[in-house]
């Protein structure tokens, strides 16, 4: 019997995996479970979306893109950038497509990152952050946001949390799990900080289009002095209800979308290419789709946060994304027994707020990407479990 | 299109608190609201979505196709009106195509539809033809899905 350890790499051996795995197999094994537990979209790509990687495969449109992706589909990224957040990118030398913003993200750390780099991520954020990181060789240095804050990055922590080793921030924003948005003048205080120090920014806009309360998505490359030092990452994952077609991109600084380039074109060729032609028809005349998704989750993010409310258990008005963060820590339980007891009580899947970083502890997560109807239900039965406690 | 009346129109039975969470308006504003679209007759009123399939007193529906003569006065309302008054007929729609109206008639049997349009349809003075088209069985009606077929079965995968 040969000991693989000694083949594996050290550092991907110490990954944890994702912690709620356990959590999930309860789920899995039960009957009539509800869940609220889904981080992508209930809805499914738009009919013309769709309809456009059909017709790409009937024309027998089957090979690989260019590596950056197809120019047509880079110069639509660049226009919807200009069109929405007023930024200019060079559709040939800034804008590169990926499989996903999770490429797009291990791309920049693995471009800029050299081993020792301190990288700060803010927490709690999405699990991808401090594993590809750390692969990277880099060393992540958490700094967690605070419901009192409303989960938004402060100036001051992000000050306390530099050293002379720190070469990158990482802004996940509007953020998963706790729908927290940045707005224009959170992004100026620690756009001066960032600037002092010298850093790069990783901004993680996939949520863009989900914001609100008339509150738009802010890209922090558009604030003063930060064009040059960001890399956005984003996709058509959850603007356009498009997770399954593997579909992401970055803009950034010519020379370093170059490297990044070089990284994508040996490992991975090009992005898929039925996934680009529906995506250059989700650019073009998807706006009308992504308004009905929006106006849909806010209604849902209006119920859910009221429900929870009512229910005694305090939520700050998450005004991005489609999860709410509701405090926990008043039924006594912790994040990890509150999920278990529920799923096993009332057969309802939330996540743990841990799953997302130690500063998690004491809220859950909540995705409202279901339907009024399967809410409602959910929702009931949260209220009950509460009552029984 | 009004939200308020969306909601209502996919569940008449959200609670006025639930609506005002939802769109974000106080309570008595949306129970103000209502209270006006019921009196304007904007909201005719609220029914239940049944699946009859398997129950006892089950019945047969058709779906008509009326081709008519329009009257130069009234055109095509007169008739409308005298199929409305029946009780047999659920549903009058004005079609463009190939007829005229589209009638939902309601029956205990194959039979009773066929003498109703017989009888009473097709004597009424302007009608020109009539084609009976029963409903078989009913997979979906008004936006909800009345089977088992799994059509709203969450698919997706579990990732965070």
């Amino acid at each position: 019997m040969i000991d693989y350890s000694k083949y594996l790499n050290s550092g991907i051996r110490s990954l944890s995996p994702s912690g709620i795995r356990k959590f999930f197999d309860i789920a899995n094994e039960m009957d009539n479970v509800i869940s609220l537990s889904i981080g992508e979209p209930d809805f499914q790509t738009p009919w013309h979306i769709r309809d456009e990687g059909i017709r790409s495969l009937e024309k027998g449109k089957t090979w690989y893109s260019p590596n950056r992706g197809f120019a047509d589909l880079l110069k639509q990224i660049s226009a919807y950038y200009e069109r929405r957040f007023s930024l200019t990118y060079n559709p040939s030398t800034q804008t590169l497509v990926t499989v996903g913003g999770s490429e797009a993200i291990d791309l920049v750390f693995r471009t800029l990152i050299e081993k020792g780099d301190e990288v700060i991520i803010p927490q709690p954020a999405f699990v991808c952050y401090n594993p590809l990181c750390v692969m990277a060789g880099g060393i992540p240095v958490n700094i967690n946001t605070k419901n009192e804050d409303n989960f938004r990055l402060k100036a001051a922590d992000l000050e306390a949390a530099i050293t002379p080793k720190t070469k990158l921030v990482v802004l996940p924003f509007p953020n998963n799990p706790t729908g927290a948005i940045m707005e224009r003048r959170d992004l100026e205080e620690i756009a001066g900080v960032i600037k002092k120090h010298d850093l790069m920014v990783l901004s993680d806009e996939i949520y863009c289009e989900l914001t609100y309360g008339g509150r738009n998505h802010v890209s922090v490359a558009s604030i003063d002095g930060m064009y040059e030092r960001t890399i956005v990452v984003n996709g058509f994952s959850k603007s356009y209800a498009m997770t399954g077609w593997r579909l992401g991109y970055a803009l950034g600084p010519a020379p370093i979308i170059e490297q990044m380039t070089k990284l994508h074109q040996y490992g991975i060729m090009s992005a898929p290419t039925t996934a680009q032609y529906a995506a250059i028809e989700a650019l073009k005349n998807g706006d009308r789709d992504v308004k009905h998704m929006r106006d849909e989750y806010d209604m849902r993010r209006r119920l859910v946060v009221d429900s929870f409310n009512d229910m005694g258990l305090s939520c700050f008005e998450p005004l991005g994304a489609f999860y709410v963060f509701p405090c926990i820590k008043s039924t006594g339980l912790s994040s990890e027994e509150f999920c278990t007891r529920l799923i096993k009580e009332k057969h309802v899947a939330v996540v743990p707020g841990t799953a997302f970083g130690d500063c998690g502890e004491g809220f859950v997560r909540v995705s409202y990407s279901y339907s009024l109807k399967h809410l409602k239900i959910a929702l009931e039965r949260i209220r009950e479990f509460l009552k029984e406690l | 299109m009004d939200n308020l009346l969306k909601l209502l129109s996919q569940n008449s039975q959200f609670s006025t608190a639930e609506l005002a969470a939802m769109l974000g308006e106080p309570e008595d504003y949306i129970q103000a609201q209502i209270k006006e679209y019921e009196a304007k007759g904007i909201i005719k009123g609220y029914q239940a979505v049944v699946d009859w399939e398997d129950m006892e007193d089950s019945f047969v529906e058709a779906l008509i196709e009326l081709k008519v003569a329009p009257k130069r006065e009234t055109g095509f309302d007169d008739m409308a009106k005298m199929c409305m008054a029946f009780d047999e007929v659920e549903s009058v729609y004005l079609m463009a195509g190939v007829y005229d109206f589209a009638l939902i008639v309601r029956g205990q049997t194959m039979q009773d539809i066929a003498m109703f349009v017989a009888k009473k349809l097709s004597t009424i003075d302007g009608v020109l033809s009539t084609g009976t088209h029963f409903i078989m069985r009913r997979y979906k009606d008004r936006g909800m899905n009345l089977t088992a077929l799994g059509v709203d079965t969450d698919e997706r995968s579990q990732f965070l």
